[in-house]
């Protein structure tokens, strides 16, 4: 049987505003699999946003959904879900979203290890603004603000997150699509802070100024280049240089926000029981 | 039986928070009001509540916006610097009617300042500090006392409007230690927001046809909503081009327009039969007393106007007291804000003439007084 997605997308709210040819929609139908595997209810799940094309696929899901300023998101994330440590609490962002305007809220949550799933739909671009370069576009790349090709280096995001102190760092793609529903999983029921890069194409603003003649050119980029850890790992050195590693990247335990937190406020709330 | 407590002006804001029923607090070092956090800090997690010293000012008020989102009653606190980082999502807060409470302790700028200097002159951004139209409501207590009573007021009038509430002081009031009495618990009244009782299928979080302060769920209370801060119809999604923005943006504007008598305190002094009064709030307002006094007891004629509240304005009530007086003069730690509405409201009625200061140091009694005396 095909998967109910009318069970969770909120009625009269589609045709949603990607362009065609953006791969976003893959990755929405992959979360709603991803959290209803998980069997989590509608009522006890949030998922907030921020600013960009990303953002806007909270408006979609019958959760409990933020869609906030640009780059916030986390830190709207991170007073709901201190205010509500039971419950799951996601983040939908982009590559400029995340790490330009948010980058500090973004690393500073990874510090943390808040139980707060961060997944960042890296488009390589500025999309939703009409194609200007952020911090993960490639260099040479032409962007509107550009023009000559993009000279500022970029941002590994797994790298960054695993520098921060994330606890879980992945990377899937929109065309590795049974691979990105288990990795969502297993962001989600990680506890602490997660960050799944997801690798999305942009046709519109990115694709089409960079020698992609197709969407589908900008899939097969994907599937050529973006290679599951182990098998990237058995590369020799002089084949990786244009390959990517995807899958659970870096895992680690560590004490978690929520959970230190509260754990002091029982004790001292203890304590003052008995010095009463 | 209240309790008599010896505390600078941040610890009686902090004080009036948890008798509010605050329970989160996020906030970021800044001079003159980092007192707020740290006692807190001190007290929150004795009650099960939430401390947060976040990255940044942006931060702060993002996570207080979201633990308000989830019911709770949330504060943050700062000064200059930072309250002008906050503005952004100060306007989200209002747009998508999140109660909160920002505190403001007032130093010298622009920029970094005098952080260690009173100051009035971020009077303006508090009503127009964020983009685009929005409703504000600031208090200005003036003594330790009322910083923690104003405290409690702003949350109740968050929590009844539905809007982020402004309690802005200065560091002249925030650092200086006055005996006050912290009342029993229900001797102040403390609000709740009002929360939906419709069943969840029927709720839409901007139902203007409940009100102009709709019904606020928390969000995993099993009403699951949207909140955007885009302009937003009644259910919370997303509207472009509409009459439903001019509508209810007029509506958030009129929540607290319409709302003047409720919201607007003030005290008076000696006005009733003043010749000069003076118009002043915070720690101008207390050396305003001060002259009126001094005033007094050389036999002129001077009362004082003190606003508790200063947006909205008290529009009515100081074109009232224009009528019959023949100055009014306007003390402000600033070159000159306030008076600006003081004197669109007197509409030529009477005389308005300012004192200003920036140097650092509160205006004296004595700098007020040989005004009155110019003037009257």
């Amino acid at each position: 049987m095909s998967f109910n997605y009318d069970q969770y997308i909120r009625g009269g709210k589609l045709p949603h505003i990607w362009c065609p040819g953006c791969t976003y929609g893959i990755v929405f139908k992959s979360l709603l699999r991803a959290v209803d595997s998980l069997k989590i209810p509608k009522d006890d799940i949030a998922l907030v946003s921020g600013i960009g094309c990303a953002s806007r696929l909270p408006g979609y899901v019958d959760w409990n959904t933020l869609h906030t300023t640009h780059g916030r998101a986390i830190p709207f994330a991170t007073g709901l879900k201190m205010a509500r440590p039971d419950k799951n609490v996601l983040v939908v962002s982009g590559d400029g979203d995340a790490t330009a305007i948010g980058g500090n809220h973004f690393i500073h949550a990874c510090r943390r290890n808040i139980d707060i799933t961060v997944i960042v739909l890296n488009n390589f671009i500025y999309g939703m603004t009409g194609g200007q370069h952020s911090p993960t576009t490639p260099v040479g790349h032409l962007a509107t603000t550009m023009p000559f090709g993009n000279i500022d280096p970029t941002f590994n995001i797994p790298e960054l997150a695993k520098g921060a102190g994330a606890t879980w760092v992945g990377r899937g793609t929109a065309y590795h699509v049974p691979a990105l529903d288990k990795l969502i999983i297993g962001a989600i029921e990680h506890k602490g802070l997660s960050v799944l890069e997801i690798i999305n194409a942009c046709p519109t603003t990115h694709g089409r100024r960079n020698k992609f003649r197709s969407p589908t050119d900008m899939l097969l980029w994907m599937k050529d280049n973006f290679l599951p850890i182990t098998a990237f790992g058995k590369l020799p050195p002089e084949k990786t240089a244009g390959k990517f590693p995807t899958g659970v990247l870096f895992k680690k335990e560590a004490p978690e926000y929520c959970d230190t937190y509260y754990g002091m406020v029982e004790r001292l709330m203890k304590q003052k029981e008995k010095g009463a | 039986m209240s309790t008599s407590k010896l505390l600078q002006g941040n610890e009686a804001c902090a004080e009036g928070a948890l008798y509010a029923g605050c329970t989160f607090f996020a906030g970021y070092p800044i001079t003159p009001a980092t007192e707020v956090a740290e006692y807190l800090a001190r007290k929150l997690p004795f009650i099960g509540g939430v401390i947060l010293q976040m990255e940044d000012e942006i931060a702060s008020v993002g996570a207080i916006i979201g633990a308000s989102l989830a019911g709770k009653k949330s504060m943050t606190a700062t000064s200059g610097p930072g309250f002008s980082l906050k503005q952004e999502n100060m306007g989200f807060g209002m747009l998508c009617e999140v109660p909160c409470v920002i505190v403001d302790v007032m130093r010298g700028g622009p920029s970094t300042g005098v952080p260690t200097g009173p100051s009035q002159s971020d009077i303006m951004q508090c009503k127009w500090g964020t983009h685009g139209d929005h409703p504000v409501i600031c208090l200005t207590p003036a003594y330790v006392q009322e910083i923690f009573s104003e405290t409690v007021r702003a949350f109740n009038l968050s929590e009844r409007y539905r809007t982020p509430v402004i309690v802005v002081f200065d560091e002249v009031l925030a650092h200086m230690r006055e005996k006050i009495e912290i009342p029993e618990k229900g001797v102040l009244p403390v609000e709740n927001r009002r929360r939906p009782t419709c069943p969840p299928s029927e709720y839409k979080p901007f139902d203007e046809t409940k009100g102009d302060v709709p019904p606020m769920a928390d969000f995993f209370s099993g009403y699951r909503q949207h909140i955007t801060g885009l302009n937003h119809a009644s259910d919370g999604f997303p509207v472009n081009a509409s009459p439903r923005i001019h509508t209810d943006e007029q509506r958030l504007i009129r929540k607290v327009e319409g709302n003047r008598k409720d919201i607007i305190r003030y005290e008076t002094v000696m006005l009733d039969d003043a010749e000069v009064a003076i118009f002043a709030y915070g720690v101008s307002g207390r050396s305003g007393k001060n002259a009126v006094e001094m005033a007094r007891a050389e036999g002129i004629k001077a009362g004082l106007f003190r606003p508790l509240t200063i947006w909205p304005f008290p529009e009515e009530e100081v074109a009232a007291l224009a009528s019959r007086v023949k100055a009014i003069i306007v003390p402000e730690l600033s070159l000159g804000q306030i008076i600006f509405e003081v004197e669109r409201c007197v509409k030529g009625q009477c005389k308005v003439e300012g004192i200003f200061r920036v140097d650092g140091d509160p205006i004296n009694p004595t700098q007020i007084l040989d005004k009155i005396k110019e003037v009257k």
